[in-house]
């Protein structure tokens, strides 16, 4: 009876395989996704474009002036006039303006010497994106005082990512949401065709049990995930250079567990759905959007309603995302996600129960 | 023994009693045909027979055994070819047919002997898809597959719908070669002439079964004359004698209409009646199985 099985994943790798175009989507959205979210998609701030308002070139003025110009987040574009500033901000000429006090130079020197004063500045922000407008002046603040720093109060460091790259968020929660994609997504599509097509009748009026048919579809696209995992690793490593100092064996291990866990759902879903359709429609609306909304891939869990906030807590893609995060970005070993991996292994046994349980061997 | 025994076998789908209490049994090595209109519960019938579903009320035994508690060994032992082209069309002749001896644990030349008489027709085209054989091919690929681990039973779910005229006469043949190899047949078909193909039939409509019997004996079962007619203008003439004295039904059958008379029917009468309609032609008829099904059905 194990030729029945190797037979039967051979016919799947076969469906899958002549499948040209859903073959290519699958391997190419992954690798789309990352360059789209790794260059294109980016919520870091760059070439910002700034004017200075001076009503005087003193040398300290100078000396911030340059600093700006050579940072690279910032294009330092000329000094302006007092009554120009509303009007280059709103032609987008520049999108940030910075005027010095006319006695920014006296204050300086003041401040140097103990005496408790402080240079004062003003920033004019284009707050239209307001994401740009805050990393903005955050920046300006950190290049302007950091010059001052034994005024500044705040020292701030950030840890891990200090540059602030995007792709070091986005990494995994790409991650957390392809493997739905691929594993659940095709395989409820594949299990529901079956039915539609009346194969499955053919398949069910047969000696072969149903776990046979199903653990058979299910290996085929097991690999297709982990050619899909190992291209996305790579591509975060030696193209958006993602650290993973916490241990590729770990990724690699907990990535898998969630493999299982998204062909479970997958399974689940196509012994709700009666067409294609449908297992279409449930592995979008019911899996991916709570992975794009409740899994901290676009919005920290920390800022969503406390409602949601709880509801997230059954998603796997959160748990799944928050341990590759810590052991990409943070360099933590997969015993310090020992939880993650616990709530995730608890999840993929509850699914694969209930969808074998569920799998009926008859028609209804 | 007989090979299939189905003893008041009723099943619904919510409010519609797709099966009313269905009764008769298949002798072993028989080739027994239901014959019926779309929607007589044909193909519940077979999900029942092949426990594909489990019945509200009533049993059924196949090969002796019954088809809630022994499922399983049910089947192992019977053929199946559902209504629809249900074998995968991006795999080829070939690949389908080593996929479903695979899933039964079979070798294809064990069992070539019986394919083969089906398949020699389709392997030419082994290397095709199945997608793209013609309609009479596919049907033929679907019972070499449901032949391949030597059912004892096999169930045939409209076996030549969508088939062509030529390509439906050799299935015919092929399962009376079946036939003598011993293996029983449950056979359905909405096409009335492929009735005398069959051993014994069961004429079913709406959930019920309106008769059972041998073709020869259903069609002696029609007790009433019957006349065909024939003229120009049909739809007229089907309306004027629907409304003659003595005809009890009058029916389009071909390219004629089949009239059924009772005791007060003057043939005479008729003809003088409709001597000045233009092409109208009367003939005496035998009853075949449609005019027995018509006939059933009306009561």
């Amino acid at each position: 009876m194990k030729g029945n099985f190797i037979s039967f994943v051979k016919k799947e790798s076969l469906h899958i395989l002549r499948d040209k175009r859903t073959m290519l989507i699958v391997m190419l959205i992954p690798v789309v996704l990352m360059i789209l979210f790794g260059f294109a998609i980016s919520t870091e701030v760059n070439n910002i474009r700034v004017a200075v308002v001076a009503p005087e070139r003193t040398d300290g003025i100078c000396d911030a002036v340059e600093k700006i110009s050579q940072n690279s987040y910032f294009t330092f574009c000329g000094y302006i006039n007092n009554d120009d500033v509303d009007n280059k901000l709103r032609t987008n000429e520049v999108s940030a303006v910075i005027v010095f006090a006319s006695d920014y130079d006296r204050r300086v020197a003041l401040a140097s010497e103990g005496i408790p004063t402080k240079p004062v500045i003003q920033v004019i922000v284009d707050a239209s994106n307001v994401n740009s407008a805050g990393a903005a002046t955050a920046y300006l603040q950190n290049i302007l005082l950091g010059a001052e720093s034994q005024q500044s109060m705040f020292e701030t460091r950030m840890l891990f990512n200090p540059q602030m790259k995007s792709a070091y968020n986005f990494v995994p929660g790409i991650m957390g949401l392809i493997f739905i994609l691929v594993c659940a997504m095709m395989t409820s599509v594949s299990i529901v065709r079956e039915k539609e097509m009346g194969s499955m009748e053919v398949l069910l009026v047969s000696p072969v049990r149903p776990v046979k048919i199903i653990f058979a579809k299910m290996i085929p696209y097991f690999a297709i995930s982990c050619i899909v995992l190992i291209t996305i690793l790579m591509l975060a490593h030696y193209l958006l250079e993602v650290p993973m100092t916490g241990g590729v064996g770990g990724i690699l291990s907990i990535s898998i567990l969630y493999l299982i866990l998204s062909l479970a759902l997958g399974l689940l879903v196509s012994t709700i759905a009666k067409t294609q359709v449908v297992a279409l429609l449930i592995s979008a609306m019911v899996l991916m959007m709570p992975i794009m909304m409740l899994s901290g891939l676009l919005f920290p869990i920390e800022n969503l309603p406390k409602f949601f906030q709880v509801v997230s807590n059954i998603v796997p893609a959160r748990w799944y995302i928050d341990a590759v995060r810590k052991m990409m970005i943070q360099g933590e070993s997969i015993t310090a996600v020992w939880q993650n991996c616990a709530i995730l292994f608890g999840m993929t046994v509850a699914l694969l129960g209930i969808s074998l349980k569920k799998f009926n061997d008859k028609l209804e | 023994m007989n090979a299939i025994e189905v003893d008041n076998l009723s099943k619904s789908y919510g409010k519609v009693d797709a099966l009313k209490g269905v009764s008769f049994e298949v002798r072993k090595g028989e080739l027994f045909g239901l014959i019926g209109p779309d929607g007589a519960g044909k193909t519940t019938l077979f999900r029942l027979l092949t426990t594909l579903l489990n019945p509200d009320s009533g049993s059924a035994k196949v090969e002796g055994c019954d088809i809630v508690k022994d499922y399983l060994s049910i089947r192992s032992r019977i053929g199946y070819m559902p209504g629809r082209f249900s074998l995968y069309s991006d795999l080829s002749v070939e690949e389908n047919l080593n996929f479903f001896a695979a899933i039964f644990g079979v070798k294809i030349e064990e069992s070539y002997d019986l394919v083969a008489p089906i398949y020699k027709h389709i392997e030419p085209f082994k290397n095709r898809k199945a997608g793209k054989l013609s309609g009479g091919m596919k049907q033929k690929l679907a019972l070499s597959c449901a032949l391949i681990h030597r059912p004892s039973v096999l169930f045939l779910d409209e076996p030549t719908t969508g088939v062509d005229a030529v390509s439906r006469s050799e299935f015919w043949d092929m399962l009376a070669g079946l036939k003598l190899k011993g293996i029983t047949i449950l056979v359905s078909t909405p096409y009335m002439d492929e009735a005398n193909r069959c051993d014994r039939i069961a004429l079913c409509n709406e959930g019920s079964i309106l008769s059972i019997d041998t073709p020869e004996k259903i069609v002696q079962s029609f007790d009433s004359k019957l006349y065909g007619v024939k003229a120009k203008n049909m739809f007229a003439l089907l309306e004027s004698s629907r409304k003659f004295r003595g005809v009890v039904n009058c029916y389009p059958f071909g390219e004629w209409h089949h009239i059924v008379i009772d005791k007060d029917f003057d043939i005479e009468a008729l003809k003088k009646e409709n001597c000045l309609i233009e092409g109208f032609e009367i003939k005496s008829v035998d009853a075949s199985i449609e005019d027995v099904f018509i006939k059933l059905m009306k009561k």
